[in-house]
């Protein structure tokens, strides 16, 4: 177990690496710097100008750069973010949370949904439920990210006035909240964003799952445990799902970019102050160094959650320890 | 295989119930078969009908469309029209008929979407053919460079490299943006692909009798690797339609006056508690083409029984 986890450890530090050298990579081959959008005006002199970029280190060779990009890097520091007060990983610091808080209820929800459902179908399969099941997935499934997000917020807080429309918590009351209070303000907040992505989610989950069980099924071991008297239910949910859940556990790791991305979407539609609306702030901002930071944040929590659904994986199914 | 099928059918005269041991078709062309699998797959026919009403649409647009999709008539009398008959999909906040602009937009929705993902899965199938078919250290560091990629969301990936390039992304920018944010995938895919069918008994008699790599490549090994891709290739199309209008929506997709279905959208959501029309009639405009595209896919998978691929 403790060779798996480093060679995870070894090969999710080198993508990172990776990752890093092509965010610099592509910030040089882009026209201009970082600076060219808010510097380039005539009011500036060329020695003021000159000033700054050697302020950044803008105007040493390009190796040199590039060490000092890694070296920063490693200590967290992504320079400063020119269009609002503080260090770029300040903001990227407030906003890593809500996403995490968004996403990992997402992602909660969206298994517990997709498994039910998927052995629902597998347990009926060819039946009428099925067959509807299965078309009902395949429509969420097409369904765009934003506009699930934004029909369930015209509908649950303009037309029903049922939940609050965005942000994490309500600004004005929040302070004069009770404790419980408080904790029910946030769930509320929490519900559409998380719902709208576990939705889309969960729909492709529930068609693994559905797969994953109709191929333990025909197993011998389950006409044992029916031949032994085992009632169907028994054999559903103790003997067949067990063996089941392995494949459906692999897609944890590999559903994480598909939600990172689209929690950017739901966040834009629910004002949720996370990583997304971070991104696209920062994009209308030209704030460069903030969306590089919140690019490499993302593929840091990808890889950091891939590693995390392996070794779940490891931990469930001995055959990965040993490869 | 394909020479083992033929064989079976020279020999196999009658299966015992009477029928033809093998569909003559099967054994002439791989590909006829196909067609004769998705033709009697009633979802993939709906599918495909609803995509050949969009394409002709999006050609047909100054035809199909009851107005000009970029004129204002009175933006303070005409404006957040609800549905009527004269507007079926009512107006927006410019008083433009949604209707009209949600045909005009399907042929930037559309063609973007179409293209980049032929500039996706050409780049794809070319990584992934080197990497597979070299082998060794070079594919180890080329796969590392894709698990990288693969490890950024797509999005956010989108809004890094949009933010840098935005002063010169036209509709052709938006294009090889899409593209090469989208073969990673590809890549992999046949990177698999070929480095099982390098081990094929028939690419070592190739070999044997002295073809050059370039003459196994494309004659041996990139043949089996088409259907696949073409499956992975119409899921990603769906993919892109709605990647572009999430950009677009996000502000860093199609800029007016271009519009596609995410533009629409994007206009719809300034005021989608009053005029919520304009926002829902471009999103199911959305909704209806990728669920067409995604049950195109699906008989495709079945048809060309490409099973290792990936559900969406």
């Amino acid at each position: 177990m403790r060779r798996f986890l480093a060679r995870r450890l070894a090969h999710g530090a080198a993508v990172i690496f990776i990752a890093a050298s092509l965010s610099f990579l592509l910030v040089h081959l882009a026209p201009g710097d970082p600076f060219s959008s808010t510097l380039d005006s005539a009011a500036i002199s060329p020695s003021a100008k000159a000033a700054w970029r050697a302020a950044y280190g803008l105007d040493r060779p390009l190796a040199e750069q590039y060490v000092r990009f890694l070296g920063q890097l490693a200590r967290g520091n992504l320079g400063p973010s020119h269009l609002q007060p503080g260090p770029a990983s300040a903001a990227l610091a407030d906003a890593v949370p809500n996403t995490l808080v968004l996403m990992g209820t997402a992602l909660v929800l969206s298994f517990l949904i997709g498994i039910a459902v998927g052995s629902w179908q597998a347990a009926r399969a060819g039946s009428r439920g099925d067959r509807v099941m299965g078309a009902t997935s395949l429509i969420i499934a097409s369904l765009p990210e934003f506009w699930l997000a934004a029909m369930l917020l015209l509908v649950f807080a303009y037309r029903l006035r049922f939940l609050p429309a965005g942000d994490v918590i309500d600004r004005v009351m929040y302070e004069s909240m009770s404790p419980a209070g408080r904790l029910l303000d946030r769930l509320r907040h929490l519900a559409l964003p998380a719902l709208t992505l576990a939705l889309l989610s969960s729909a492709s989950i529930a068609r693994y799952q559905r797969a994953a069980l109709l191929d333990v099924l025909p197993q011998d071991f389950i006409r044992t445990a029916r031949a032994k008297g085992v009632s169907d239910r028994l054999v559903l949910w103790r003997h067949a799902l067990r063996n089941a859940l392995l494949p459906t556990i692999v897609l944890l790791g590999l559903s994480l970019p598909t939600l990172l991305g689209g929690a950017v979407f739901v966040e834009q539609v629910f004002s949720w102050p996370g990583l997304g609306r971070l991104a696209t702030a920062a994009f209308h901002a030209r704030d460069y160094q903030v969306v590089l930071g919140a690019t490499l944040m993302g593929a840091v929590l990808v890889v950091v959650g891939g590693i995390v659904a392996d070794l779940l994986h490891a931990a469930v199914d001995p055959r990965v320890r040993a490869r | 295989m394909t020479t083992s099928v033929r064989q079976d059918v020279l020999t196999a005269p009658r299966a015992p119930d009477g029928t033809a041991a093998f569909d003559r078709a099967i054994a002439t062309s791989p590909w006829r078969s196909a067609l004769g699998v998705l033709a009697r797959d009633p979802s993939a026919i709906v599918g495909m009908c609803i995509l050949l009403v969009l394409a002709l649409t999006a050609l047909a647009a100054p035809v199909v469309a009851p107005y000009d999709p970029r004129a204002q008539p009175d933006i303070l009398a005409l404006k957040h029209l609800p549905p009527s008959l004269g507007h079926p999909f009512g107006t927006d906040y410019l008083s433009r008929d949604v209707l009209s602009r949600i045909v005009y937009g399907s042929r930037v929705s559309l063609s973007v979407a179409f293209l980049s993902v032929v500039v996706a899965a050409t780049i794809g199938m070319g990584y992934g053919a080197i990497a597979g078919y070299v082998g060794g250290k070079l594919d180890n560091v080329m796969m590392r460079v894709v698990d990288a990629l693969l490890s950024i969301p797509r999005v956010l990936l989108l809004i890094a490299v949009a933010a840098l390039w935005w002063d010169k992304l036209g509709l052709p920018g938006l294009v090889l943006l899409l593209g090469l944010t989208g073969w990673f995938e590809v890549s992999r895919l046949v990177r698999a692909l070929v480095l099982s069918a390098r081990e094929d008994e028939f690419v070592t008699a190739a070999r044997a009798l002295g073809a050059t790599d370039t003459r196994i490549l494309v004659h041996h090994v990139l043949p089996q690797v088409v259907s696949p891709v073409l499956v992975a290739a119409t899921l990603a199309i769906g993919n892109v339609i709605v990647i572009e209008a999430g950009l677009t929506y996000l502000g860093m997709g199609v800029r007016p006056p271009n519009a596609s279905w995410g533009s629409i959208f994007n206009d719809g959501m300034r005021d989608v508690a009053g005029a919520w029309w304009v926002s829902v009639s471009a999103g199911a405009a959305l909704v209806i083409t990728v669920l067409a595209v995604n049950l195109v896919a699906d008989g495709l998978r079945q048809a060309l029984n490409a099973r290792q691929l990936p559900a969406r």
